[in-house]
């Protein structure tokens, strides 16, 4: 699903020239700024995201790292104050290029969020409901198929198989996270937002999500905001570290826990402050 | 001396003992022992042991001594004959009553030489300003003074009870403030109660309502059979008849039931597609600046009386949509200037505001993360609207509507002024037809007597109508419950 043409692979790797020759930039910021009011609450950002990779967004609470993840499908646009500038790309294209519809965005760009938010309907539906909405099935098998496979992809088939038409509010929260985590595969998006998935689970549900994170980058592109540094470093590849509003600090995972550049990175990943 | 005096003197007793509690209670802050109240609880304590139970005492006191007084001016009374002077022995006893009232305003030389009959004692209480009932007899002038003798001893002696149990309970706290004395518990038991108290208050007095009907109605079907008054079809009380033992007149619910009803419906087909469509419109659509002028234009609505209503659906729209449908068919009108459907219009255009506000509130309560979770798979803002925030809020829609209907049935004013009060029962929208609360404002305000069953009716009517909007209000409540319980 995520063919790039050519010309838009030359593109993305041009644009950066920190890509290696086997990674694709599949997102991009480019002097990202937020305004709520007349409030900045984000600065200047720039940042790749890297194909079939999970680029974990780390700092302080207030630091602006959910706040640019929702620029990436452009979430913000529900705040009534909110205002964007700078640009954002995917694959190349502006994503807030008035060409560009906001609901094919978000069929691109998925979001899980941090608490987890099944619709109160039934499993079922919950994960056959942006298939329907976009037209994804034509007839009733199709829909079967999508579901089943998002729910196995999702790692949750084999605890609901036989209660999927039970209502989602009904599973267990760690559950329900992964049946989000269905529900916004099951769109097939290329990229995969996912806003502090974990902070309202248990560390066995945890567990189970992160390493279901870690198979779905296989097929996606994943960006994740978290306020643990262990899972940070567990699931992803790469971080990029915000502080007040501007991003500190950008590199591949290892290095960033190991030798970073900036003295706040350091601080906040020892846990000196934030 | 007048019971507020000894109310006042009880107040004061009251705040004296508060500040003496707070005084004493003060004293010991800070001393060895950790005190268990707050100072101020100690003086509120002191005050609610000074007051209440005193005053409670002269509440029941002066209930209880009129009680007596009244069997006390009876026992004094000759026995009630056939050719007694006043034929009816409450009206007796009320006159008794008024003429002690006014041998109160003469003076005590007056008082002495109180003459013998009422003709020569009248023109003495016409010159203080008392005008006393031409009926009244000789024989209740000592009646009257004996009363107001036994009426004032009875007072003197509440009011001194009173007292002295005002000042116990100020001595038993005051003495009682220890540092450990549990006064904050106490006073906290008190405003419990208290509240308790006002809450039964709304529960008791619904209960004396629903009885105070019952028990007229009883008196309407000792006359009136059940099956007559709701399976009845025609509705015919014989005003012209009434108190004549033969003709009881027809008292058929099922005209005036379906007209509620039909009425009702017409309003809701009006009132809940606007409603509901002004309040998504509102909850998920409008800028902060239109929500914050329409919203509150929009419930200025519901601030209409609905006579005004009624005004409006009498003087200007009857006559329009009559004369519109004159024009349409050339000539003759089908819509009647009084009409189910003008009625329902306008009731329907009152209730546009319960509606939307109630479910702009129950949309709003939808939590932001079901909007977040559709929209952020892709879906556009009537997609969300339609398949999850609806879905999520359509039992608490379900009881708004509800309580809606239940409005509608009850409403009464501008029934009587835009459906008329003609008694059909026809299933074509522009004609005339009545409702339970019209009839019941007809059946009240004749000038009948009041135990015929021209007016009994009213009652019967009354109490089908509260077990219609009850049975309405319970279920919308259970529904709104159920969809309470989904989110937590």
């Amino acid at each position: 699903m995520n063919i790039m043409t050519e010309q838009k692979l030359e593109q993305a790797v041009g644009a950066s020239m920190t890509a290696k020759t086997n990674e694709v930039i599949k997102m991009q910021g480019r002097k990202v700024g937020v305004f709520y009011g007349e409030k900045q609450a984000l600065f200047d950002v720039e940042l790749d995201i890297r194909q079939n990779q999970v680029t974990a967004l780390i700092g302080p609470s207030g630091c602006g790292k959910s706040t640019f993840l929702r620029c990436l499908n452009r979430m913000n646009d529900t705040i009534d104050s909110a205002r964007v500038t700078g640009k954002i790309t995917l694959d190349g294209e502006d994503v807030y290029d008035p060409k560009i519809d906001v609901v094919e965005l978000r069929a691109r760009v998925g979001m899980v969020f941090q608490k987890p938010n099944p619709f109160p309907k039934s499993i079922y539906e919950n994960v056959a409901y942006g298939p329907k909405i976009h037209g994804l099935a034509r007839t009733k098998a199709d829909l079967d198929a999508i579901v089943q496979s998002s729910l196995q992809k999702a790692a949750l088939w084999n605890e609901v198989k036989d209660r999927v038409h039970e209502p989602g509010t009904g599973l267990s929260g760690g559950q329900q996270q992964r049946l989000c985590i269905a529900r916004a595969i099951a769109v097939a998006p290329e990229v995969i937002l996912m806003d502090e998935p974990c902070s309202a689970l248990d560390p066995i549900a945890t567990a189970k999500v992160e390493e279901l994170i870690d198979e779905l980058k296989q097929n996606y592109t994943i960006v994740i905001v978290t306020h643990s540094m262990q899972q940070a470093a567990r699931v992803s590849q790469r971080t990029a570290m915000f502080h007040l509003g501007y991003l500190v600090e950008e590199g591949a995972t290892d290095k960033m826990f190991t030798n970073p550049d900036d003295k706040r990175t350091q601080d906040y990943i020892t846990g000196r402050f934030g | 001396m007048p019971m507020t005096y000894f109310i006042a003197i009880i107040l004061v007793i009251g705040v004296v003992a508060y500040i003496i509690g707070r005084q004493r209670a003060a004293v010991h802050t800070g001393g060895a022992v950790k005190q268990h109240s707050r100072p101020h609880y100690h003086a509120w304590w002191a005050f609610l042991l000074a007051t209440v139970p005193a005053l409670l005492f002269l509440i029941v006191w002066s209930v209880g001594s009129s009680v007596y007084l009244e069997r006390h001016i009876e026992a004094q009374l000759p026995p009630q004959t056939a050719d007694s002077a006043v034929p009816n022995r409450s009206l007796e006893l009320g006159l008794v009553r008024s003429l002690a009232n006014g041998l109160r305003r003469l003076d005590a030389a007056t008082l002495d030489k109180l003459p013998a009959t009422f003709a020569e004692l009248q023109p003495m209480l016409v010159a203080k300003g008392v005008a006393l009932a031409p009926d009244t007899q000789d024989y209740m002038i000592p009646v009257a003074v004996e009363t107001n003798r036994a009426s004032d001893g009875l007072r003197l002696t509440g009011g001194v009870i009173g007292l002295i149990l005002s000042l116990a309970g100020a001595g038993i706290a005051v003495r009682g403030i220890q540092p450990r004395t549990r006064a904050r518990n106490n006073v906290e038991r008190i405003v419990l109660w208290a509240l308790l108290g006002s809450s039964t208050i709304a529960i008791l007095t619904t209960v004396g309502i629903v009885l105070s009907m019952l028990f007229e109605t009883f008196h309407f079907f000792a006359s009136v059979p059940l099956t007559n008054f709701f399976f009845g079809t025609v509705w015919d009380p014989r005003f012209a008849a009434a108190g004549a033992g033969d003709s009881a007149g027809q008292f058929g619910l099922i005209p005036l039931l379906a007209g509620t009803l039909y009425i009702a419906l017409v309003a809701l087909l009006v009132a809940v597609p606007i409603g509901l469509m002004s309040a998504v419109y509102m909850a998920e659509y409008a800028s902060r600046r239109v929500r914050s002028i329409v919203k509150p234009t929009l419930e200025l609505l519901a601030g209409i009386p609905t006579i005004v209503y009624g005004i409006f659906a009498l003087v200007t729209l009857g006559p329009f949509l009559r004369d519109l449908s004159a024009a349409l068919t050339g000539g003759t009108p089908f819509i009647q200037a009084q009409s189910i459907f003008t009625a329902g219009l306008v009731m329907g255009i009152m209730l546009i505001p319960v509606v939307s506000s109630l479910s702009d509130d129950i949309i709003t309560a939808v939590p932001r993360a079901m909007r977040d979770g559709s929209l952020g798979l892709g879906a556009t803002r009537s997609e969300t609207i339609k398949r999850v925030i609806l879905p999520a809020a359509l039992p608490g829609i379900v009881g708004a509507v509800l309580l809606t209907a239940s409005r509608a049935i009850g409403e009464t004013m501008i029934v009587v002024l835009a459906a008329g009060v003609a008694a059909n029962l026809t299933l074509n929208p522009f004609e005339a037809m009545t409702t339970i609360t019209v009839k019941i404002v007809n059946q009240l305000t004749g000038d009948l007597e009041f135990n015929s069953p021209q007016t009994l009716v009213a009652f019967a009517l009354g109490i089908t109508l509260f077990v219609v909007t009850l049975i309405m209000n319970i279920v919308a409540l259970y529904i709104v419950r159920k969809y309470r319980e989904q989110y937590e």
